[in-house]
Protein backbone atom coordinates (compact mmCIF):
# COMPACT_ATOMS: atom_id res chain seq x y z
CA UNK A 1 0.00 0.00 0.00
CA UNK A 2 1.37 3.65 -0.53
CA UNK A 3 -0.12 4.94 2.39
CA UNK A 4 2.91 6.85 2.72
CA UNK A 5 1.86 9.79 0.15
CA UNK A 6 0.83 13.01 1.26
CA UNK A 7 -1.00 13.81 -1.73
CA UNK A 8 -3.69 12.26 -3.79
CA UNK A 9 -2.74 11.23 -6.98
CA UNK A 10 -4.58 14.09 -9.01
CA UNK A 11 -2.81 16.95 -7.05
CA UNK A 12 0.37 15.41 -7.70
CA UNK A 13 2.73 16.88 -9.55
CA UNK A 14 3.97 15.60 -13.09
CA UNK A 15 6.76 17.57 -14.13
CA UNK A 16 10.33 18.15 -12.20
CA UNK A 17 10.47 14.32 -11.41
CA UNK A 18 13.77 14.30 -13.14
CA UNK A 19 14.85 10.91 -11.24
CA UNK A 20 12.95 7.66 -11.08
CA UNK A 21 12.88 7.04 -7.57
CA UNK A 22 12.60 3.23 -6.70
CA UNK A 23 9.31 4.61 -4.61
CA UNK A 24 7.91 5.23 -7.96
CA UNK A 25 9.09 2.44 -9.44
CA UNK A 26 7.59 0.37 -7.19
CA UNK A 27 4.18 2.45 -7.70
CA UNK A 28 4.45 1.55 -11.17
CA UNK A 29 5.04 -1.69 -11.05
CA UNK A 30 1.84 -2.59 -8.41
CA UNK A 31 -0.20 0.23 -10.81
CA UNK A 32 0.12 -2.21 -13.59
CA UNK A 33 -0.43 -5.43 -11.79
CA UNK A 34 -3.35 -3.85 -10.00
CA UNK A 35 -4.72 -3.28 -13.79
CA UNK A 36 -3.79 -6.69 -15.25
CA UNK A 37 -6.54 -8.80 -14.81
CA UNK A 38 -9.54 -6.15 -16.03
CA UNK A 39 -6.82 -5.27 -19.46
CA UNK A 40 -6.05 -9.04 -19.82
CA UNK A 41 -9.73 -10.06 -19.57
CA UNK A 42 -10.85 -6.81 -22.26
CA UNK A 43 -8.15 -8.15 -24.59
CA UNK A 44 -8.76 -11.64 -24.58
CA UNK A 45 -12.60 -10.77 -25.15
CA UNK A 46 -11.65 -8.42 -28.15
CA UNK A 47 -8.20 -7.92 -29.32
CA UNK A 48 -8.07 -11.98 -30.54
CA UNK A 49 -10.97 -12.43 -31.78
CA UNK A 50 -11.42 -9.17 -33.69
CA UNK A 51 -8.13 -10.19 -35.61
CA UNK A 52 -9.71 -13.46 -36.19
CA UNK A 53 -12.52 -12.34 -37.53
CA UNK A 54 -10.41 -9.91 -39.87
CA UNK A 55 -8.53 -13.07 -40.87
CA UNK A 56 -11.47 -15.53 -41.35
CA UNK A 57 -13.31 -12.50 -43.58
CA UNK A 58 -10.37 -13.48 -46.30
CA UNK A 59 -11.74 -17.15 -46.68
CA UNK A 60 -14.76 -18.37 -48.30
CA UNK A 61 -15.43 -20.76 -45.59
CA UNK A 62 -18.77 -22.73 -43.79
CA UNK A 63 -18.03 -24.13 -40.78
CA UNK A 64 -20.44 -27.47 -42.36
CA UNK A 65 -17.68 -27.55 -45.18
CA UNK A 66 -14.64 -27.13 -43.16
CA UNK A 67 -12.31 -28.64 -45.89
CA UNK A 68 -13.60 -26.34 -48.76
CA UNK A 69 -11.94 -23.57 -47.01
CA UNK A 70 -10.02 -20.92 -49.46
CA UNK A 71 -8.33 -17.66 -49.65
CA UNK A 72 -10.36 -14.85 -51.24
CA UNK A 73 -9.21 -11.93 -50.91
CA UNK A 74 -11.28 -9.31 -50.46
CA UNK A 75 -14.36 -11.58 -51.98
CA UNK A 76 -16.43 -11.31 -49.12
CA UNK A 77 -16.90 -7.94 -49.09
CA UNK A 78 -17.57 -7.11 -52.35
CA UNK A 79 -20.02 -9.71 -52.15
CA UNK A 80 -21.72 -7.93 -48.83
CA UNK A 81 -21.36 -4.36 -50.09
CA UNK A 82 -23.13 -5.33 -53.53
CA UNK A 83 -26.12 -7.29 -52.15
CA UNK A 84 -29.20 -4.99 -52.17
CA UNK A 85 -30.17 -6.52 -49.05
CA UNK A 86 -26.93 -5.57 -47.13
CA UNK A 87 -27.73 -1.97 -47.91
CA UNK A 88 -31.24 -2.86 -47.61
CA UNK A 89 -29.83 -3.83 -43.44
CA UNK A 90 -28.00 -0.91 -43.05
CA UNK A 91 -31.34 1.39 -44.10
CA UNK A 92 -33.31 0.01 -41.52
CA UNK A 93 -30.77 0.51 -38.66
CA UNK A 94 -30.20 3.87 -40.02
CA UNK A 95 -33.69 4.65 -39.53
CA UNK A 96 -34.18 2.85 -36.10
CA UNK A 97 -30.98 5.02 -34.76
CA UNK A 98 -31.95 8.50 -36.15
CA UNK A 99 -35.54 7.78 -35.05
CA UNK A 100 -35.03 6.34 -31.29
CA UNK A 101 -31.70 8.92 -30.69
CA UNK A 102 -34.22 12.09 -31.85
CA UNK A 103 -36.97 10.80 -29.59
CA UNK A 104 -34.90 9.72 -26.65
CA UNK A 105 -33.14 13.33 -26.58
CA UNK A 106 -36.53 15.07 -26.95
CA UNK A 107 -38.07 12.56 -24.17
CA UNK A 108 -35.26 12.32 -22.07
CA UNK A 109 -34.62 15.87 -21.72
CA UNK A 110 -37.83 16.14 -20.42
CA UNK A 111 -37.62 13.14 -17.52
CA UNK A 112 -34.21 15.22 -16.90
CA UNK A 113 -35.71 18.28 -16.62
CA UNK A 114 -38.69 16.72 -14.10
CA UNK A 115 -36.04 15.04 -11.91
CA UNK A 116 -34.11 17.71 -11.76
CA UNK A 117 -37.18 20.17 -10.87
CA UNK A 118 -39.77 18.03 -9.58
CA UNK A 119 -41.01 19.00 -6.19
CA UNK A 120 -43.65 16.46 -5.53
CA UNK A 121 -42.37 12.32 -5.51
CA UNK A 122 -38.95 13.27 -6.49
CA UNK A 123 -38.46 10.08 -5.32
CA UNK A 124 -41.51 8.26 -7.01
CA UNK A 125 -40.19 9.97 -10.15
CA UNK A 126 -36.70 8.84 -10.17
CA UNK A 127 -37.37 5.14 -9.02
CA UNK A 128 -40.14 5.30 -12.01
CA UNK A 129 -37.64 6.22 -14.57
CA UNK A 130 -35.23 3.49 -13.87
CA UNK A 131 -37.44 0.61 -14.03
CA UNK A 132 -37.56 0.21 -17.83
CA UNK A 133 -33.68 0.80 -17.16
CA UNK A 134 -33.11 -2.52 -15.22
CA UNK A 135 -35.66 -4.24 -17.27
CA UNK A 136 -33.97 -6.96 -19.80
CA UNK A 137 -34.80 -5.89 -23.36
CA UNK A 138 -36.12 -9.04 -24.37
CA UNK A 139 -38.76 -8.99 -21.92
CA UNK A 140 -39.47 -5.65 -23.17
CA UNK A 141 -39.80 -6.64 -26.19
CA UNK A 142 -42.49 -9.51 -25.62
CA UNK A 143 -44.30 -6.53 -23.68
CA UNK A 144 -44.42 -4.07 -26.45
CA UNK A 145 -44.90 -7.33 -29.03
CA UNK A 146 -47.97 -8.90 -27.12
CA UNK A 147 -49.87 -5.72 -26.55
CA UNK A 148 -49.94 -5.07 -30.26
CA UNK A 149 -50.30 -8.51 -31.42
CA UNK A 150 -53.41 -9.30 -32.96
CA UNK A 151 -54.15 -12.51 -30.91
CA UNK A 152 -53.38 -11.06 -27.27
CA UNK A 153 -53.15 -7.46 -28.28
CA UNK A 154 -55.22 -3.98 -26.71
CA UNK A 155 -53.73 -1.37 -28.49
CA UNK A 156 -55.74 -2.10 -31.84
CA UNK A 157 -59.29 -2.64 -29.29
CA UNK A 158 -58.49 0.21 -27.29
CA UNK A 159 -57.89 3.13 -30.48
CA UNK A 160 -60.44 1.35 -32.94
CA UNK A 161 -58.25 -0.26 -35.20
CA UNK A 162 -59.78 -3.29 -36.21
CA UNK A 163 -57.37 -6.29 -37.32
CA UNK A 164 -54.61 -3.85 -38.28
CA UNK A 165 -51.46 -6.46 -38.47
CA UNK A 166 -48.41 -4.80 -37.01
CA UNK A 167 -45.89 -7.07 -37.65
CA UNK A 168 -47.50 -7.89 -41.29
CA UNK A 169 -45.96 -4.77 -42.83
CA UNK A 170 -41.89 -3.27 -42.70
CA UNK A 171 -42.59 0.35 -41.07
CA UNK A 172 -45.56 -0.81 -38.55
CA UNK A 173 -43.24 -3.33 -37.42
CA UNK A 174 -40.06 -1.13 -36.77
CA UNK A 175 -42.48 1.48 -35.49
CA UNK A 176 -43.55 -0.94 -32.43
CA UNK A 177 -39.64 -2.06 -32.59
CA UNK A 178 -38.77 1.49 -32.07
CA UNK A 179 -40.97 2.13 -29.21
CA UNK A 180 -40.20 -0.86 -27.20
CA UNK A 181 -36.21 0.71 -27.74
CA UNK A 182 -37.03 4.25 -26.84
CA UNK A 183 -39.04 2.99 -23.71
CA UNK A 184 -36.03 1.30 -22.59
CA UNK A 185 -33.28 3.17 -23.12
CA UNK A 186 -34.96 6.67 -22.32
CA UNK A 187 -33.76 6.14 -18.92
CA UNK A 188 -29.77 6.10 -19.62
CA UNK A 189 -29.86 8.84 -22.02
CA UNK A 190 -32.03 11.05 -19.24
CA UNK A 191 -29.59 10.50 -16.38
CA UNK A 192 -27.26 11.35 -18.44
CA UNK A 193 -28.72 14.75 -19.32
CA UNK A 194 -29.78 15.01 -15.84
CA UNK A 195 -25.99 15.19 -14.83
CA UNK A 196 -25.73 17.73 -17.39
CA UNK A 197 -28.64 19.86 -16.07
CA UNK A 198 -27.17 19.83 -12.59
CA UNK A 199 -23.89 21.63 -13.74
CA UNK A 200 -25.55 24.77 -15.56
CA UNK A 201 -25.03 27.33 -12.73
CA UNK A 202 -28.71 28.48 -11.40
CA UNK A 203 -27.77 32.24 -11.14
CA UNK A 204 -27.16 32.25 -14.87
CA UNK A 205 -30.73 31.59 -15.39
CA UNK A 206 -31.95 33.69 -12.44
CA UNK A 207 -30.05 36.54 -13.84
CA UNK A 208 -31.69 35.79 -17.62
CA UNK A 209 -35.37 35.84 -15.87
CA UNK A 210 -34.20 39.30 -14.53
CA UNK A 211 -33.32 40.38 -17.93
CA UNK A 212 -36.72 39.35 -18.53
CA UNK A 213 -36.24 35.74 -20.53
CA UNK A 214 -38.92 33.34 -21.14
CA UNK A 215 -38.59 30.18 -19.62
CA UNK A 216 -38.15 29.27 -24.06
CA UNK A 217 -35.65 31.10 -23.93
CA UNK A 218 -33.91 30.51 -20.72
CA UNK A 219 -33.63 26.81 -22.57
CA UNK A 220 -32.27 27.51 -25.77
CA UNK A 221 -29.95 30.32 -24.94
CA UNK A 222 -28.83 29.45 -21.33
CA UNK A 223 -29.70 25.66 -20.39
CA UNK A 224 -29.06 24.03 -23.49
CA UNK A 225 -25.44 25.76 -24.75
CA UNK A 226 -23.74 25.37 -21.16
CA UNK A 227 -24.84 21.56 -21.49
CA UNK A 228 -23.76 20.72 -24.85
CA UNK A 229 -21.31 18.47 -23.72
CA UNK A 230 -23.60 16.36 -21.77
CA UNK A 231 -25.99 16.47 -24.63
CA UNK A 232 -23.12 15.25 -27.13
CA UNK A 233 -21.95 12.47 -24.83
CA UNK A 234 -25.22 10.97 -24.25
CA UNK A 235 -26.40 11.24 -27.98
CA UNK A 236 -22.68 9.47 -28.81
CA UNK A 237 -23.78 6.33 -26.47
CA UNK A 238 -26.87 6.14 -27.24
CA UNK A 239 -26.17 6.48 -31.14
CA UNK A 240 -23.88 3.44 -30.91
CA UNK A 241 -25.98 1.35 -28.54
CA UNK A 242 -28.93 1.68 -30.85
CA UNK A 243 -26.62 0.80 -33.74
CA UNK A 244 -26.30 -2.53 -32.78
CA UNK A 245 -29.51 -3.22 -31.88
CA UNK A 246 -30.62 -6.35 -31.56
CA UNK A 247 -32.66 -8.10 -29.19
CA UNK A 248 -35.67 -6.50 -29.88
CA UNK A 249 -35.86 -7.37 -33.55
CA UNK A 250 -35.37 -10.59 -32.53
CA UNK A 251 -38.30 -11.17 -30.47
CA UNK A 252 -40.21 -9.45 -32.29
CA UNK A 253 -40.14 -10.20 -35.95
CA UNK A 254 -36.81 -12.15 -35.98
CA UNK A 255 -35.61 -9.64 -39.15
CA UNK A 256 -38.91 -10.40 -41.13
CA UNK A 257 -40.87 -8.05 -43.31
CA UNK A 258 -37.13 -6.11 -44.28
CA UNK A 259 -36.92 -5.55 -40.59
CA UNK A 260 -33.16 -7.25 -40.58
CA UNK A 261 -30.37 -4.77 -39.14
CA UNK A 262 -26.60 -4.87 -39.60
CA UNK A 263 -25.93 -6.63 -36.27
CA UNK A 264 -29.11 -9.43 -36.77
CA UNK A 265 -27.49 -9.73 -40.06
CA UNK A 266 -24.06 -10.49 -38.90
CA UNK A 267 -25.84 -13.04 -36.53
CA UNK A 268 -27.56 -14.72 -39.21
CA UNK A 269 -24.92 -14.74 -41.41
CA UNK A 270 -22.23 -16.55 -38.73
CA UNK A 271 -24.61 -18.60 -36.32
CA UNK A 272 -27.63 -19.30 -37.93
CA UNK A 273 -25.74 -19.95 -41.64
CA UNK A 274 -22.26 -20.79 -39.95
CA UNK A 275 -20.93 -18.79 -43.16
CA UNK A 276 -17.87 -17.59 -41.25
CA UNK A 277 -15.96 -16.05 -44.02
CA UNK A 278 -19.09 -13.91 -45.01
CA UNK A 279 -20.60 -13.59 -41.54
CA UNK A 280 -16.57 -12.14 -40.43
CA UNK A 281 -16.68 -9.59 -43.31
CA UNK A 282 -20.59 -8.55 -42.58
CA UNK A 283 -19.35 -8.10 -38.64
CA UNK A 284 -15.90 -6.40 -39.55
CA UNK A 285 -18.02 -3.91 -41.15
CA UNK A 286 -20.59 -3.52 -38.57
CA UNK A 287 -17.30 -2.17 -36.52
CA UNK A 288 -15.64 -0.04 -38.78
CA UNK A 289 -19.17 1.58 -39.23
CA UNK A 290 -18.94 2.09 -35.42
CA UNK A 291 -15.76 3.31 -35.31
CA UNK A 292 -16.71 5.91 -38.21
CA UNK A 293 -19.65 6.75 -36.20
CA UNK A 294 -17.26 7.99 -32.93
CA UNK A 295 -14.84 8.94 -35.02
CA UNK A 296 -17.46 11.92 -36.91
CA UNK A 297 -18.77 12.58 -33.51
CA UNK A 298 -15.52 12.91 -31.77
CA UNK A 299 -13.57 14.74 -34.35
CA UNK A 300 -16.45 16.04 -36.05
CA UNK A 301 -18.69 17.74 -33.18
CA UNK A 302 -15.64 17.35 -30.61
CA UNK A 303 -17.37 15.86 -28.06
CA UNK A 304 -15.28 15.71 -24.60
CA UNK A 305 -14.57 12.30 -23.71
CA UNK A 306 -12.53 13.01 -20.73
CA UNK A 307 -15.90 14.45 -19.33
CA UNK A 308 -17.55 10.59 -19.62
CA UNK A 309 -14.09 8.60 -18.33
CA UNK A 310 -13.12 11.48 -15.67
CA UNK A 311 -9.72 12.12 -15.91
CA UNK A 312 -8.92 15.16 -16.00
CA UNK B 1 -40.95 31.19 -7.34
CA UNK B 2 -43.29 28.38 -8.77
CA UNK B 3 -46.55 29.61 -9.51
CA UNK B 4 -49.75 27.36 -9.11
CA UNK B 5 -50.38 26.87 -12.66
CA UNK B 6 -46.73 25.70 -13.51
CA UNK B 7 -46.80 23.56 -10.40
CA UNK B 8 -49.39 21.51 -11.44
CA UNK B 9 -47.67 21.11 -15.12
CA UNK B 10 -44.51 19.45 -12.97
CA UNK B 11 -47.09 17.20 -11.00
CA UNK B 12 -48.91 15.84 -14.47
CA UNK B 13 -45.68 15.51 -15.83
CA UNK B 14 -44.50 13.65 -13.27
CA UNK B 15 -47.72 11.65 -13.16
CA UNK B 16 -47.24 10.62 -16.62
CA UNK B 17 -44.37 9.74 -16.55
CA UNK B 18 -44.92 7.35 -13.95
CA UNK B 19 -47.38 5.66 -16.40
CA UNK B 20 -45.53 5.42 -19.21
CA UNK B 21 -42.49 3.60 -16.94
CA UNK B 22 -45.15 1.28 -15.27
CA UNK B 23 -47.24 0.98 -17.76
CA UNK B 24 -45.55 -2.09 -20.00
CA UNK B 25 -44.40 -3.56 -16.67
CA UNK B 26 -48.36 -3.90 -15.56
CA UNK B 27 -49.73 -5.15 -18.85
CA UNK B 28 -46.92 -8.14 -18.48
CA UNK B 29 -47.79 -8.73 -14.69
CA UNK B 30 -51.97 -8.73 -16.26
CA UNK B 31 -50.90 -11.41 -19.18
CA UNK B 32 -49.39 -14.10 -16.67
CA UNK B 33 -52.22 -13.93 -14.88
CA UNK B 34 -54.40 -14.60 -17.70
CA UNK B 35 -55.43 -18.35 -18.68
CA UNK B 36 -53.67 -19.47 -21.84
CA UNK B 37 -57.08 -20.00 -23.38
CA UNK B 38 -57.92 -16.58 -23.29
CA UNK B 39 -55.16 -15.32 -25.95
CA UNK B 40 -57.12 -15.29 -28.73
CA UNK B 41 -60.39 -14.92 -27.60
CA UNK B 42 -60.56 -12.03 -25.24
CA UNK B 43 -58.61 -9.11 -25.60
CA UNK B 44 -58.12 -6.29 -23.00
CA UNK B 45 -55.85 -5.19 -20.75
CA UNK B 46 -57.01 -7.24 -17.90
CA UNK B 47 -57.42 -10.76 -17.18
CA UNK B 48 -60.90 -12.28 -17.52
CA UNK B 49 -60.54 -14.36 -15.11
CA UNK B 50 -57.73 -14.23 -12.76
CA UNK B 51 -55.21 -17.41 -12.85
CA UNK B 52 -51.84 -18.72 -11.59
CA UNK B 53 -52.04 -21.20 -13.28
CA UNK B 54 -48.94 -19.75 -15.44
CA UNK B 55 -47.08 -19.91 -12.50
CA UNK B 56 -47.34 -23.44 -12.23
CA UNK B 57 -46.97 -24.13 -15.33
CA UNK B 58 -43.13 -22.04 -15.53
CA UNK B 59 -41.80 -23.75 -12.02
CA UNK B 60 -42.49 -27.24 -14.11
CA UNK B 61 -40.64 -26.37 -16.98
CA UNK B 62 -37.11 -27.60 -16.88
CA UNK B 63 -35.97 -25.31 -19.71
CA UNK B 64 -36.78 -22.14 -17.58
CA UNK B 65 -35.79 -23.83 -14.14
CA UNK B 66 -32.33 -24.63 -15.37
CA UNK B 67 -32.19 -21.32 -17.17
CA UNK B 68 -32.96 -19.19 -14.25
CA UNK B 69 -30.68 -20.88 -12.41
CA UNK B 70 -28.42 -20.03 -14.92
CA UNK B 71 -28.76 -16.74 -15.01
CA UNK B 72 -28.21 -16.44 -10.85
CA UNK B 73 -25.27 -18.55 -11.31
CA UNK B 74 -23.48 -16.39 -14.07
CA UNK B 75 -24.96 -12.87 -13.71
CA UNK B 76 -23.40 -13.48 -9.94
CA UNK B 77 -20.18 -14.63 -10.67
CA UNK B 78 -19.54 -12.69 -13.13
CA UNK B 79 -20.36 -9.16 -11.46
CA UNK B 80 -18.19 -11.04 -8.33
CA UNK B 81 -15.35 -11.64 -10.80
CA UNK B 82 -15.94 -8.13 -12.73
CA UNK B 83 -16.28 -5.83 -9.69
CA UNK B 84 -13.11 -7.11 -8.02
CA UNK B 85 -11.18 -6.43 -11.65
CA UNK B 86 -12.92 -3.37 -11.55
CA UNK B 87 -11.99 -1.76 -8.11
CA UNK B 88 -8.17 -2.88 -8.72
CA UNK B 89 -7.93 -1.02 -11.44
CA UNK B 90 -10.02 1.84 -10.47
CA UNK B 91 -7.71 1.98 -7.19
CA UNK B 92 -4.72 2.15 -9.25
CA UNK B 93 -6.10 4.83 -11.55
CA UNK B 94 -7.01 7.18 -8.77
CA UNK B 95 -4.46 6.76 -6.35
CA UNK B 96 -1.22 5.38 -8.21
CA UNK B 97 0.95 7.19 -10.74
CA UNK B 98 1.83 5.38 -13.68
CA UNK B 99 1.97 4.67 -17.71
CA UNK B 100 -0.67 3.38 -19.18
CA UNK B 101 -3.27 5.42 -16.95
CA UNK B 102 -5.17 7.16 -20.03
CA UNK B 103 -4.63 4.33 -22.35
CA UNK B 104 -6.80 1.89 -20.04
CA UNK B 105 -9.69 4.32 -19.62
CA UNK B 106 -9.43 4.75 -23.32
CA UNK B 107 -9.46 1.14 -23.84
CA UNK B 108 -12.25 0.68 -21.66
CA UNK B 109 -14.62 3.07 -23.58
CA UNK B 110 -13.73 1.86 -26.85
CA UNK B 111 -14.73 -1.97 -25.82
CA UNK B 112 -18.16 -0.04 -24.13
CA UNK B 113 -19.09 1.10 -27.77
CA UNK B 114 -18.00 -2.47 -29.38
CA UNK B 115 -20.60 -3.71 -31.33
CA UNK B 116 -20.92 -7.27 -29.75
CA UNK B 117 -22.42 -9.11 -32.64
CA UNK B 118 -19.14 -8.25 -34.33
CA UNK B 119 -17.23 -11.04 -31.79
CA UNK B 120 -19.97 -13.90 -31.58
CA UNK B 121 -18.63 -15.67 -34.57
CA UNK B 122 -15.05 -15.69 -33.70
CA UNK B 123 -15.95 -15.98 -30.14
CA UNK B 124 -18.60 -18.93 -31.21
CA UNK B 125 -15.42 -21.22 -32.86
CA UNK B 126 -13.05 -19.80 -30.33
CA UNK B 127 -15.18 -21.24 -27.81
CA UNK B 128 -15.90 -24.71 -29.46
CA UNK B 129 -11.93 -24.84 -30.07
CA UNK B 130 -11.01 -24.99 -26.32
CA UNK B 131 -14.08 -26.49 -24.92
CA UNK B 132 -15.96 -22.97 -23.46
CA UNK B 133 -18.73 -23.41 -25.65
CA UNK B 134 -22.26 -23.96 -23.82
CA UNK B 135 -20.98 -23.22 -20.18
CA UNK B 136 -21.02 -21.35 -17.65
CA UNK B 137 -17.46 -19.84 -17.74
CA UNK B 138 -18.32 -19.20 -21.94
CA UNK B 139 -20.60 -16.44 -20.83
CA UNK B 140 -19.09 -15.24 -17.36
CA UNK B 141 -15.73 -14.06 -19.34
CA UNK B 142 -17.23 -12.18 -22.15
CA UNK B 143 -19.96 -10.65 -19.55
CA UNK B 144 -17.14 -9.60 -17.05
CA UNK B 145 -14.89 -7.85 -19.63
CA UNK B 146 -18.27 -6.05 -21.35
CA UNK B 147 -19.34 -5.35 -18.21
CA UNK B 148 -15.86 -3.87 -16.72
CA UNK B 149 -15.78 -0.20 -18.70
CA UNK B 150 -18.86 0.80 -16.83
CA UNK B 151 -17.91 -0.26 -13.37
CA UNK B 152 -14.23 1.19 -14.09
CA UNK B 153 -15.46 4.57 -15.23
CA UNK B 154 -18.12 4.53 -11.74
CA UNK B 155 -15.28 3.29 -9.71
CA UNK B 156 -12.43 5.50 -10.77
CA UNK B 157 -14.61 8.74 -10.63
CA UNK B 158 -15.99 7.17 -7.36
CA UNK B 159 -12.70 6.60 -5.81
CA UNK B 160 -11.69 10.54 -6.75
CA UNK B 161 -13.50 11.63 -4.45
CA UNK B 162 -12.23 9.99 -1.30
CA UNK B 163 -10.24 11.53 1.14
CA UNK B 164 -7.28 9.39 1.37
CA UNK B 165 -5.80 11.36 3.46
CA UNK B 166 -7.68 10.13 6.35
CA UNK B 167 -5.73 7.24 6.49
CA UNK B 168 -2.73 8.65 7.19
CA UNK B 169 -4.60 10.33 9.61
CA UNK B 170 -5.91 7.79 11.21
CA UNK B 171 -2.39 5.77 11.07
CA UNK B 172 -1.12 9.52 12.95
CA UNK B 173 -3.60 8.15 15.33
CA UNK B 174 -1.91 5.16 16.20
CA UNK B 175 -4.03 2.59 14.13
CA UNK B 176 -1.88 0.00 11.94
CA UNK B 177 -1.81 0.23 7.87
CA UNK B 178 -4.92 -2.61 8.34
CA UNK B 179 -6.79 -1.22 10.51
CA UNK B 180 -6.29 2.34 8.80
CA UNK B 181 -8.04 0.81 5.39
CA UNK B 182 -10.27 -1.79 7.14
CA UNK B 183 -11.75 0.89 9.68
CA UNK B 184 -11.44 4.42 7.22
CA UNK B 185 -10.89 3.68 3.73
CA UNK B 186 -13.17 0.55 2.96
CA UNK B 187 -16.54 2.17 4.88
CA UNK B 188 -15.57 5.14 2.60
CA UNK B 189 -15.15 2.72 -0.92
CA UNK B 190 -17.79 0.18 -0.02
CA UNK B 191 -21.11 2.29 -1.39
CA UNK B 192 -18.62 2.61 -4.60
CA UNK B 193 -18.21 -1.07 -5.13
CA UNK B 194 -21.57 -1.67 -4.05
CA UNK B 195 -23.05 0.79 -6.87
CA UNK B 196 -20.83 -0.80 -9.60
CA UNK B 197 -21.79 -3.94 -8.69
CA UNK B 198 -25.68 -3.15 -9.07
CA UNK B 199 -24.73 -1.81 -12.58
CA UNK B 200 -22.48 -4.92 -13.68
CA UNK B 201 -25.12 -7.29 -12.45
CA UNK B 202 -27.68 -5.32 -13.87
CA UNK B 203 -26.05 -5.79 -17.52
CA UNK B 204 -25.04 -9.99 -17.13
CA UNK B 205 -28.94 -10.40 -16.61
CA UNK B 206 -29.68 -8.09 -19.24
CA UNK B 207 -27.52 -9.86 -21.91
CA UNK B 208 -28.90 -11.39 -25.20
CA UNK B 209 -26.57 -11.78 -27.65
CA UNK B 210 -24.17 -13.71 -25.80
CA UNK B 211 -26.72 -16.00 -24.23
CA UNK B 212 -28.05 -17.42 -27.63
CA UNK B 213 -24.88 -17.22 -29.22
CA UNK B 214 -22.72 -19.12 -27.13
CA UNK B 215 -25.36 -21.89 -25.73
CA UNK B 216 -27.11 -24.85 -27.28
CA UNK B 217 -28.52 -26.29 -24.30
CA UNK B 218 -29.95 -25.44 -20.52
CA UNK B 219 -26.44 -26.42 -19.76
CA UNK B 220 -25.74 -22.40 -19.61
CA UNK B 221 -28.55 -20.59 -21.53
CA UNK B 222 -29.35 -18.23 -19.48
CA UNK B 223 -33.54 -16.89 -19.13
CA UNK B 224 -33.73 -13.94 -21.93
CA UNK B 225 -32.15 -16.60 -24.68
CA UNK B 226 -34.51 -19.40 -23.47
CA UNK B 227 -37.61 -16.82 -23.03
CA UNK B 228 -37.01 -16.00 -26.92
CA UNK B 229 -36.30 -19.96 -27.92
CA UNK B 230 -39.73 -20.81 -25.84
CA UNK B 231 -41.99 -19.27 -28.23
CA UNK B 232 -40.71 -20.59 -31.10
CA UNK B 233 -41.34 -24.32 -29.92
CA UNK B 234 -44.88 -24.58 -29.61
CA UNK B 235 -46.65 -24.03 -32.84
CA UNK B 236 -50.04 -24.85 -31.75
CA UNK B 237 -50.52 -23.68 -27.96
CA UNK B 238 -50.00 -20.19 -27.65
CA UNK B 239 -46.92 -19.47 -25.05
CA UNK B 240 -47.94 -16.33 -24.54
CA UNK B 241 -48.90 -16.32 -21.16
CA UNK B 242 -46.32 -18.47 -19.63
CA UNK B 243 -43.58 -16.58 -21.41
CA UNK B 244 -45.12 -13.28 -19.09
CA UNK B 245 -45.29 -14.99 -15.81
CA UNK B 246 -41.09 -16.12 -15.94
CA UNK B 247 -40.86 -12.48 -17.72
CA UNK B 248 -42.44 -11.45 -13.81
CA UNK B 249 -40.20 -14.02 -12.44
CA UNK B 250 -36.95 -12.67 -13.42
CA UNK B 251 -38.34 -8.99 -13.26
CA UNK B 252 -38.99 -9.05 -9.48
CA UNK B 253 -35.42 -8.89 -8.62
CA UNK B 254 -34.81 -5.52 -10.54
CA UNK B 255 -37.75 -3.73 -9.37
CA UNK B 256 -36.42 -5.10 -5.92
CA UNK B 257 -33.21 -3.58 -6.57
CA UNK B 258 -34.65 -0.42 -8.19
CA UNK B 259 -36.50 0.37 -5.45
CA UNK B 260 -34.05 -0.46 -2.52
CA UNK B 261 -31.06 1.35 -4.18
CA UNK B 262 -32.40 4.20 -6.73
CA UNK B 263 -30.20 6.52 -5.72
CA UNK B 264 -26.96 4.86 -5.46
CA UNK B 265 -27.74 3.79 -9.43
CA UNK B 266 -28.43 7.24 -9.78
CA UNK B 267 -25.36 8.21 -8.57
CA UNK B 268 -23.14 5.31 -10.18
CA UNK B 269 -25.12 6.30 -14.05
CA UNK B 270 -24.02 9.89 -13.70
CA UNK B 271 -20.93 9.76 -11.97
CA UNK B 272 -19.01 9.18 -15.00
CA UNK B 273 -20.47 11.98 -16.73
CA UNK B 274 -20.25 14.89 -14.53
CA UNK B 275 -16.67 16.02 -13.89
CA UNK B 276 -15.29 16.37 -10.42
Amino acid sequence: MTAVDTAPAAGRPRAGRVEISDRSRAERRLGLLLSAPAVIVMLLVTAYPLVNALYLSLFSYRLTAPDDRRFVGLANYGTALSDPLFWQDVLTTFVVTFVTVAVELVIGFGLAMVMHRALFARRTVRTAILLPYGIVTVISAFAWKYAFDLQSGFVNGWFGLGDYAWFSGRWSSLFVICLSEIWKTTPFISLLLLAGLAQVPRDLGEAATVDGATAWQRLLRVTIPNMKAAILVAVLFRTLDAWRIFDNVFVMTAGQEKTETFSFLTYRQTITRTAIGLGDAVGVLLFLSVVLIAAVFIRGFRVDLSQVRGDR
Amino acid sequence: MESTRSKWLWIAASALILVWTVFPILWIVMLSFKRPGEIGNQKGFLPHAWTFENYRTVFRTDLFTAALVNSIGISLIATFVGVVFATLVAYAIARLEFPGKKAILSFALAIAMFPVVSLVGPLFNLWRDIGLYDTWPGLIIPYISFALPLAIWTLSAFFREIPWEMEQAAQVDGATTWQAFRKVIVPLAAPGVFTAAILTFFFCWNDFVFGISLTSTDNARPVPAALAFFTGESQFEQPTTAICAAAVVVTVPVVVIVLLFQRRIVAGLTSGAVKG
